[in-house]
């Protein structure tokens, strides 16, 4: 071994790659023919090249699914044409796109209209890398993985404004002002609500917080799962927060103009992201790859409880009708932030009382929890539910409808 | 509950009361009126109590040759009853008739329409633009010369 | 400090997945508000009129289906009955009550059109749509049965019907009368008390009655405004008068008053299709008519049906010919547009679709 870093050093749980086992083998076999910096950026790839395949491959996989459900749930049989039950069809529609022509619209900002989808999939991605796939498999088990994933995942949504400004076309615009509207919304109350994990997991990093979960977070914090279900349904897009691409109104919003290959790295950066979303749930929320016999099935527990994640969307989806843009920000102002509130509040309590003296908690105290969070989330939810929805029916029945003819240039007085 | 119409009789000598210069004739089932009087007519039948017709069905114009007819089938939906308006427009080259926008704002793509296809201009209309068929086309299709 | 902001002035159509058709309106925005609006049509634009003086009162019939193409028969019936008005004949009893059942299928199908894209419209991702056009597939299917054709099926003829049904239609259409029952409450289920589909639509572009009437709305839309007037109860045409039926009324004239008026409708329609089966007869369909038709020169005819969407008319001028000296059709899509200015101003671009969607516009019928 003539590296001078020992794999054995650098793979420690503090090192950069965080015990990966399969970068440990790749690593050591690699550094038997070749100088050790070079082992190291051939393990990394190698692990890179499978986890963005593995999304990818996920992302199509997510496709042609919610495509058979969405068929199931609308009386129809959905693609069922190539391969067994279509499964191919995925291949079928990335051939199509890859072999049409890529059509960059007269005035568009060449260079923002071409980063989008890059920006796009680069950032789902990199959101993925801390995912912990089953006991101990993650490509990095950061320590500040929640604040990670908050960061990289909000990069979809400056993508999307960014391709609404250079699409040069003004539905594309109306998305991305929608887009962006709908972000500032969505985004505070999904931040609270993983306080409120956080606060429980006592840390920070997926991989503790899934070793947290003796009682699955979704029972303990009801009211954290339902605010972060909502707020990522906005941060994907999804009925009924869909207004950015809302296709009966603005044709496909930002991505009017995209496509050939940069739509269906769009497409790819959508169904990944669902999955990527799923998979959040699952990690935060389901208990992760916990389940029976874990240390060997945690991986199929993990993909189940995705799978969950995703039906979910997909039942939502084809269930729901939309909201109007500013009922979405009554729904995330009104409704969900002072719900995420509640559920810190409550949380924090309750964990200050219920600790022990080291500070942890134990299976039954979280028992606890979820009775009393149970019960809190019916009674809020119940609570403001009316509330918004006396406030949402009386400002549309309010509003005048006979505004008068503005000819001109209208001024908005700031400040 | 069914619908009476109204006959040219008793519209044309309620008319003549109001507007004695509009009338030229009638018949059992409708009356005439002068095409540049056809926006007072209007008026006075839908405000006119006996009347009442605030209901304005359909604007049909009619080519026959020598002149251009207007019919206003119209309804009073209170008194249950339906009356017939026509009128002669002469001349091929400007025909024109008083339009009736203001009193029925649904004749507003009607008389367009007619313009547009059968090149009456209806004096009044805020919007007397092509409708069907786009600005520079050539004649107006439903003529009877229109080949 | 004044930020300066530019109203934006959007094509919407001809090519818009939502304007039904190639309906073109060019909305100026300030932000999502729209500040105005003017519709632009001839798209479709055929020259029916034109082309309904070159052929005989009979090859009419054809012209009539392409109009509203999602209620081809309710356009049939119109014209015959203004050919009929016009030759002074009444079709046989069975004629009649054949035209009124296949006329109230019809109009269920096109409801559950308008229903199924005014949902789809709201953002809901297809299903309602799919289990709106389940049903309609299925009446179809009874029309191709009478007629060989689905859409422009050229079912009737001045005086009666083109031909008696053949014998496997009647169990047909128990059968659907039986599942669409169950079909129809599934819709009404997920519809009519959907929380997200009454914030969108309640209040949203109300329209007043006077407003409505003045500019000469007619069908649903002028009776989601609280207006009485259904020309079926007016003026019964066909077998209208030996049917009981009711007229559903809204109160607000607002969007959700729309939809319900249509969904409401459904329901009457099929109380009318069931007294239609019940009370019909065997006997002659159609009279005997020499082939080509000829009316007394000068004799006019104005024949009317409560279609789909309003009123739907035909205006026919005889000159003693084989075909119509001239064929006006009042179509109530382009007449219900007039009120496009008063829903939309002042309300947003998410509105603006749905309210467009509830007036519930055939862009045949538009521009004929």
């Amino acid at each position: 071994m003539r590296c001078i870093t020992t794999p054995e050093n650098m793979l420690s749980p503090e090192g950069a790659f965080g015990g990966n086992p399969l970068f440990y083998w790749i690593y050591g076999l690699a550094a038997h023919l070749v100088p050790c910096w070079l082992a190291y950026v051939i393990a990394g790839l190698v692990i890179m090249l499978i986890l963005i395949n593995a999304v990818l491959l996920g992302a199509a996989i997510v496709s042609w699914g919610e495509r058979r459900l969405l068929g199931r749930f609308q009386n129809r049989v959905g693609p069922n044409r190539w391969g067994p039950f279509g499964a191919l069809q995925p291949i079928a529609d990335l051939t199509k796109l890859i072999t049409k022509e890529d059509i960059i619209p007269y005035g568009a900002d060449r260079l923002a209209f071409t980063a989008v989808p890059v920006i796009m999939v680069s950032s789902l991605l990199v959101a993925t890398a801390v995912i912990p796939f089953a006991k101990d498999v993650a490509l990095v088990d950061l320590n500040v993985g929640v604040l990670f994933i908050l960061a990289v995942s909000s990069l979809t949504s400056i993508a999307i404004f960014t391709a609404g400004w250079a699409s040069n076309n003004r539905y594309a615009l109306f998305g991305a002002g929608r887009a962006v509207a709908v972000l500032i919304s969505y985004e505070v109350p999904v931040v609270l609500s993983l306080l409120g994990v956080v606060v429980v997991a006592g840390s920070m990093s997926l991989g503790d917080i899934v070793v947290a979960q003796a009682v699955p977070f979704f029972l303990v914090q009801p009211l954290a799962f339902f605010v972060f279900l909502a707020g990522m349904s906005a941060e994907l897009n999804r009925t009924p927060f869909d207004v950015a691409e809302a296709e009966s109104e603005i044709i496909a919003g930002y991505h009017t103009e995209y496509s050939g290959i940069k739509f269906a790295l769009i497409q790819a950066a959508e169904f990944g992201g669902a999955l990527f979303v799923s998979g959040l749930i699952a990690t935060l929320f389901l208990a992760g790859w916990a389940g029976p016999v874990a240390d060997w099935l945690g991986w199929l527990w993990f993909l189940i409880k995705t799978f969950i994640g995703i039906f979910l969307f997909v039942w939502i989806r084809s269930t729901f009708p939309r909201l109007r843009l500013d009922q979405i920000m009554a729904v995330c102002w009104k409704f969900l932030m002072p719900l995420s509130i509640i559920n810190l509040a409550a949380v924090v309590l309750e964990v200050y009382f219920l600790r022990d003296a080291s500070g942890t908690l134990s299976t039954s105290d979280l028992w606890i929890m979820a009775g009393i969070n149970m019960v809190v989330a019916v009674v809020s939810i119940a609570f403001f539910g009316r509330i918004i929805r006396q406030k949402i029916r009386n400002s549309s029945r309010t509003m005048t409808a006979s505004a008068p003819m503005v000819r001109g240039v209208p001024t908005i007085e700031v400040g | 509950m069914t619908l009476t119409a109204v006959p040219g009789e008793t519209l044309g000598r309620r008319l003549q009361e109001a507007a004695p210069d509009a009338v030229i004739e009638w018949d059992e089932s409708a009356v005439w009126v002068r095409p540049e009087s056809i926006g007072t007519v209007a008026n006075f039948l839908r405000n006119d109590s006996e009347t009442d017709f605030v209901f304005l069905n359909s604007i049909s114009a009619i080519d026959f040759i020598e002149y251009f007819e207007l019919v206003y089938h119209l309804t009073s939906l209170a008194k249950q009853q339906t009356g017939v308006v026509r009128s002669r427009v002469y001349g091929r080259e400007e025909p024109s008739a008083a339009s009736v926008f203001n009193v029925w704002r649904g004749a507003d793509f009607q008389e367009r329409e007619i313009w547009d296809l059968m090149g009456i201009r209806f004096n009044g209309h805020p919007n007397m633009k092509r409708i069907m068929l786009w600005e520079g086309f050539d004649g107006h299709p439903l003529r009877k010369d229109f080949l | 400090m004044t930020i300066r902001t530019e109203p934006m002035t959007v094509n919407v159509g001809p090519q818009h997945p939502s304007t039904h058709g190639v309906f073109r309106v060019r909305i100026t925005f300030d932000g999502e508000d729209i500040v105005e609006v003017e519709p632009v049509l001839g798209y479709l634009h055929r020259g029916s009129e034109k082309l309904a003086e070159e052929r005989n009162y009979v090859q009419v019939v054809t012209l009539t289906d392409r109009l509203d193409y999602t209620s081809s028969m309710i356009n049939n019936q119109a014209y015959c009955l203004a050919v009929e008005q016009l030759l002074g004949i009444e079709p046989p009893p069975r004629g009649k009550y054949l035209r009124t059942l296949t006329a109230e299928l019809q109009r269920i199908a096109s409801h559950l059109i308008a229903v199924g894209f005014f949902v789809q419209e709201l953002g809901a991702f297809g299903t309602p749509l799919m289990y709106t056009f389940r049903s309609r597939e299925r009446i179809l299917d009874l029309f191709e049965m009478l007629c060989g054709a689905r859409i422009t099926v050229s079912y009737m003829r001045p005086g009666g019907v083109f031909s008696d049904t053949p014998p496997d239609f009647w169990p047909a259409l128990d059968q659907f009368l039986e599942d669409f029952e169950g079909e129809l409450e599934e819709i009404e289920n997920l519809l009519l008390n959907n929380e997200i589909l009454m914030v969108r639509t309640r209040g949203v572009s109300p329209l007043p009655a006077d407003v409505a009437i003045n500019c000469s709305v007619s069908g649903p839309v002028l009776r989601a405004s609280g207006v009485n007037w259904d020309w079926r109860k007016m003026a019964p045409y066909d077998a209208y008068d030996q049917v009981d039926f009711d007229v559903p009324i809204g109160s607000n004239g607002d969007n959700y008053d729309r939809f319900w008026v249509r969904m409401q409708e459904v329901r009457q329609s099929l109380r009318i299709v069931r007294q239609c089966i019940a009370q019909i007869e065997p006997g002659p369909v159609r009279l005997e008519l020499p082939l080509v038709l000829r009316a007394e020169p000068g004799a006019e005819a104005y024949g009317r049906v409560e279609a789909s969407k309003g009123e739907l008319g035909f205006f026919l001028v005889s000159d003693g010919g084989v075909s119509p000296y001239r064929c006006k059709i009042r179509s109530p899509s382009l007449i219900n547009l007039t009120i496009t200015e008063h829903l939309l101003l002042g309300w947003k671009l998410a509105d603006m679709i749905v309210s467009l969607g509830s007036v519930d516009i055939n862009m045949g019928e538009v521009d004929r």
